[in-house]
């Protein structure tokens, strides 16, 4: 452990799990905030859509759920590899800290989708490019998830979850790109990079608003999970034992 | 102010149930995501609270 360059000093569990302790009160904060401002003016501000009438408002969440769904799975594979290739075990601890919220994002994504697919095309489902990559982004986290947790051995779990979760990552372009390359009943990207957006101001800004709450939250409860994944793993290691010996009066 | 009263604006123009299917399933996980870990991590807390403690006579 000598010899080491300063920006490792956070992947030692000790410092990750003050820093993100330090950290919590304020991400909750923000995501509650701007999570109230998203709400406010997506339901008092944005006026109502002309072809789609109130039904519309469901985008609010369904398209930001959808970018986080795609986002985490490749933070999950990025630090999964990175957990794997430069063995740095709180890298794999995140990794594993993302896949519950992961998940959660994705089930989101595809349950607004579907109480919006049905007024707006008359149909829950269809199996169209961009459900159906969405659903396999549902059934590799969940494939992610089993197999880390089936492996008793943590860092070998560790490994073959890292594997499953790059060969995975394969799929989020396929979603991304899937109204693209084929004719899906699915609209195209809503925000677009390079084109002036198609939507009114305040629309707008109650999706994007809605997007960095649910950034916040992400960090937030990804952060917390990653606290008690750190804490189970280390629950010998001597400086877990001064911490939970030492706050007797308070629980960070 | 898209909303005359507070019946208009739980009727979403007739779509209320698919507006408020959608948010309500999106808060309810997000609230009960939270407080799942929380207290998984409570827990951890505690076992490690116990694995500290010096053997004690029972």
């Amino acid at each position: 452990m000598t010899g080491r360059i300063r920006w490792f000093t956070f992947s030692a569990p000790p410092r990750f799990y003050a820093l993100t302790g330090a950290l919590l009160p304020w991400l909750w904060s923000i995501a509650a905030a701007l999570a109230l401002a998203a709400l406010y003016i997506g339901f008092f501000v944005a006026p109502t859509d002309a072809q789609q009438g109130e039904s519309y408002r469901i985008i609010f969440i369904h398209v930001p759920a959808a970018w986080m769904s795609m986002v985490i799975y490749l933070a999950m594979a990025f630090w999964a590899a990175v957990g794997w290739a430069a063995n740095i075990r709180v890298a794999s601890m995140l990794a594993r800290a993302l896949a519950p919220t992961g998940a959660l994002f994705t089930f989101i994504a595809l349950w607004t989708g579907s109480f919006w697919g049905k007024p707006a095309w008359g149909t829950w489902w269809v199996w169209d490019a961009r459900l159906t990559s969405e659903l396999i982004l549902l059934f590799l986290y969940l494939g992610y998830i089993a197999l880390v947790e089936a492996i008793d051995d943590v860092r070998r779990a560790d490994k073959a979850g890292a594997l499953v979760a790059i060969v995975g990552a394969v799929n989020v372009p396929i979603i991304y790109f899937s109204v693209r390359w084929w004719n899906t009943l699915h609209q195209g990207a809503t925000i677009s990079m390079t084109a002036a957006p198609k939507m009114a101001t305040t629309m707008l800004w109650a999706m994007l608003l809605m997007t960095f709450a649910f950034w916040a939250y992400a960090f937030a409860v990804v952060f917390m999970r990653a606290r008690a994944i750190v804490l189970e793993r280390e629950a010998d290691a001597a400086w877990v034992h001064d911490l939970a010996a030492g706050s007797m009066e308070q629980q960070r | 102010m898209n909303w005359g009263s507070s019946a208009e604006f739980f009727r979403m123009g007739g779509y209320g149930l698919y507006v408020w299917g959608a948010y309500a399933v999106t808060a309810l996980l997000m609230a009960a995501e939270p407080w799942l870990v929380a207290r998984r991590r409570r827990r951890a807390f505690e076992q490690a609270r116990e694995m500290a403690q010096p053997e004690a006579p029972r």
